[in-house]
């Protein structure tokens, strides 16, 4: 047997947006084992249920994460709303529905720019942040925040988007579709990208069952589930499937989210075609009493909220399992026998999103 | 299991329960604690295809409550996390970070 | 040579919820660009001249905070940047959160705001690459004595 070593990663690493440790025990230069440590962001933000009401929660629950900001904010107020029996206006049903996908379309853009960047490919980073630069310039326009917006509530939402802007974006997004294409030839194409994520990091379809991973990682090793399919704001008007790759790879991940991105730009236009005309909010009385689990599907896969109240204003209990804590095992998992110069790209490639999963 | 169904068990029978949903091919979703006026509620949610069902255990603040870990692996998060968060003894963890997943001041906040 | 020219920049997550990071980042990628004042993005605290923290301090990051503080060269500008860097902001109230980035560190520059925006950023930036300077020649200028008497 070759002589161990343990390496320390993180939790400050060039490649590490965000702050996790991870004891690397290497045989050589093969990860042998990967043991976690996690708890430098963590806050304790879910006690705050105890000193902040079930409405200024809201605000709570948006910076539980700043990138799947707007998600989680809708999560919590969906699970409320569905405790308290609030019939939400259709419209805005679907304008929950138009900026959730914006969200994942920012999130993926991100993520792909921060993979670019875990290879060193510096310029297809800069390209992916430039694209995704107009995407925050819209959500600049109709709510006002670039990357926390504070524009939902229990009951609805606060801001609306007139016919006008909607036909705007439409055809921002037309414009952007283009240069994606042009953009995901060289993430798909690449001979160097190609020889960074093909056959790296495989997770057969048994392991991401057994794991319990979710999102784009588990669909990337075949299963095909899609937790909006659960039909939540106004996705069960709208027409789409899961999308999934057999291969289970980095390269897998990679085309799934990149295809997931032209999924959210179709259920956008489905969406904006559809939308009804009416109020946006309806008002709330009254306290929440009882509990709810609710599932939505958030640009790392699916994240589960769990509201239980007692008639009063304040919560007993607000609990979130984020998707990046669930992937965690099938990362440890993915790790083991790979190469040390692979690691930071096989971390990458599960998105983490290190704020979620300690909260 | 039903889906959306809360089945309410004994602290004891959680393991036969468990090993019975794995047998049916179910994920686990995930572990919640929640602290009750004598004790705690442990909620264990499962999943197969899009429905979801849950397990759930009352116990007293000193109860002992066996580890699913060796069941379903990715449990040890969630059960590390309700040992660090809440002061629940729950047994035969693996691996045990014994308190120490979240490396926080205060002990057992949520207790 | 003047190091403000090129200030180099080291970014470190302290416990924020991540909508400050990715400001931070896009500060650096086109559209706002800090390149433009020769501001480069490192990951090596020993290369670092200017230490931008966003988030809280907790129990845990407090020292992995103050040891990167140590490890960079003198003169060093702290940019605190978001409320909850500043002072806790909405997580005050959390049972793991210390307060502020000033409860461990010498803190400049305070950039407000939940997320800043880049353009608060990159002032905060602008700000820190002046004092930078001032620190230099303080360092460099002999020390002065004061007439007793």
């Amino acid at each position: 047997m070759a002589t161990r070593s343990v390496v320390p990663f993180g939790p400050q690493h060039p490649v590490l947006p965000e702050p996790i440790h991870l004891d690397l025990v290497l045989e050589d230069e093969k990860v042998v084992e990967a043991v976690p440590s996690i708890g430098f962001v963590h806050r304790g933000l879910e006690k705050l249920v105890e000193k902040k009401d079930f409405h200024e929660y809201v605000y709570v629950a948006e910076r539980i994460c700043g990138i799947c900001s707007f998600m989680h904010g809708m999560g919590y107020c969906e699970a409320v709303e569905r405790i308290m029996k609030v019939e939400v206006p259709e419209r805005a049903s679907y304008l929950r529905t138009i900026w959730c996908e914006m969200s994942r379309i920012h999130s993926h853009l991100l993520w792909l720019g921060l993979l670019a960047d875990a290879f060193g490919f510096e310029s297809l980073f800069m390209q992916s942040w430039r694209l995704r630069e107009k995407i925050l310039d819209m959500f600049e326009v109709s709510t006002g925040g670039r990357v926390i917006f504070s524009v939902n509530k229990i009951g609805g939402v606060r801001k609306d988007m007139d016919g006008e802007m909607l036909k705007s974006f439409l055809a921002l997004f037309d414009e952007m579709e283009k240069e994606l294409r042009i953009l995901s030839k060289t993430f798909l194409n690449d001979y160097a990208v190609n020889s960074r994520l093909r056959d790296v990091g495989f997770l057969t379809k048994e392991q991401a069952h057994d794991f319990g991973t979710v999102g784009p990682f588990m669909r990337a090793s075949g299963i095909a589930r899609d937790t909006r399919k659960l039909g939540y704001a106004a996705y069960p008007d709208l027409d789409f499937e899961p999308i999934t790759s057999e291969v289970g790879d980095c390269y897998a991940r990679t085309d799934v989210r990149i295809r997931e991105i032209f999924q959210s730009f179709d259920l956008i236009r489905q969406a904006a075609g559809k939308i009804p005309g009416g109020e946006i909010a309806v008002p709330v009385k009254g306290f929440p009493d009882g509990e709810h689990f609710m599932r939505v599907e958030q640009p790392r896969g699916e994240a589960v909220y769990y509201v239980k109240a007692n008639g009063t204003k304040f919560l007993d209990r607000m609990r979130v399992r984020t998707p990046t804590f669930a992937n965690l095992p099938g990362m440890l998992e993915t790790l083991k026998g790979c190469q040390l110069a692979d690691v930071p790209i096989l971390i990458l490639t599960i998105d983490p999103c290190i704020s979620c999963t300690e909260r | 299991m039903i889906d959306g169904e809360v089945l309410t068990i004994g602290p004891g029978d959680l393991i036969p329960h468990v090993l019975q949903i794995k047998h049916d091919g179910y994920r686990l979703i995930q572990i919640c604690a929640t602290t009750v006026k004598d004790g705690y509620e442990l909620t264990y949610s499962f999943g197969r295809d899009n429905e979801m069902a849950h397990l759930r255990l009352q116990v007293g603040p000193y109860a002992q409550v066996m580890s699913i870990s060796n069941i379903y692996e990715p449990a040890f998060l969630y059960e590390n996390e309700i040992t660090d968060l809440f002061g629940v003894p729950i047994q035969l963890i693996s691996p045990d970070y014994k308190g120490k997943l979240y490396r926080i001041e205060q002990q057992t906040p949520f207790k | 040579m003047n190091i403000s020219k090129s200030p180099w920049l080291l970014h470190y997550d302290g416990s924020s919820c991540n909508g400050c990071d990715i400001e931070v980042l896009a500060c650096l990628t086109p559209v706002y660009d800090v390149e433009r004042f020769g501001v480069i993005n490192t990951g090596n605290p020993k290369h670092a001249d200017i230490f931008l923290i966003t988030g809280g301090i907790n129990h845990q990051n407090a020292d992995v905070v103050r040891q990167i503080y140590n490890q960079m060269p003198k003169p060093k500008v702290v940019v605190a940047v978001g409320i909850c860097a500043c002072n806790g902001g909405i997580f005050k109230e959390c049972y793991n959160i210390l307060g502020g980035v000033d409860t461990v560190l010498p803190v400049d520059i305070y950039v407000p705001g939940c997320a800043a925006r880049p353009e608060a950023i990159i002032d905060g930036v602008v700000k820190a690459v002046a004092l930078l300077d001032e620190k230099r020649k303080k360092a460099a200028a002999p020390p002065q004595r004061k007439e007793v008497g």
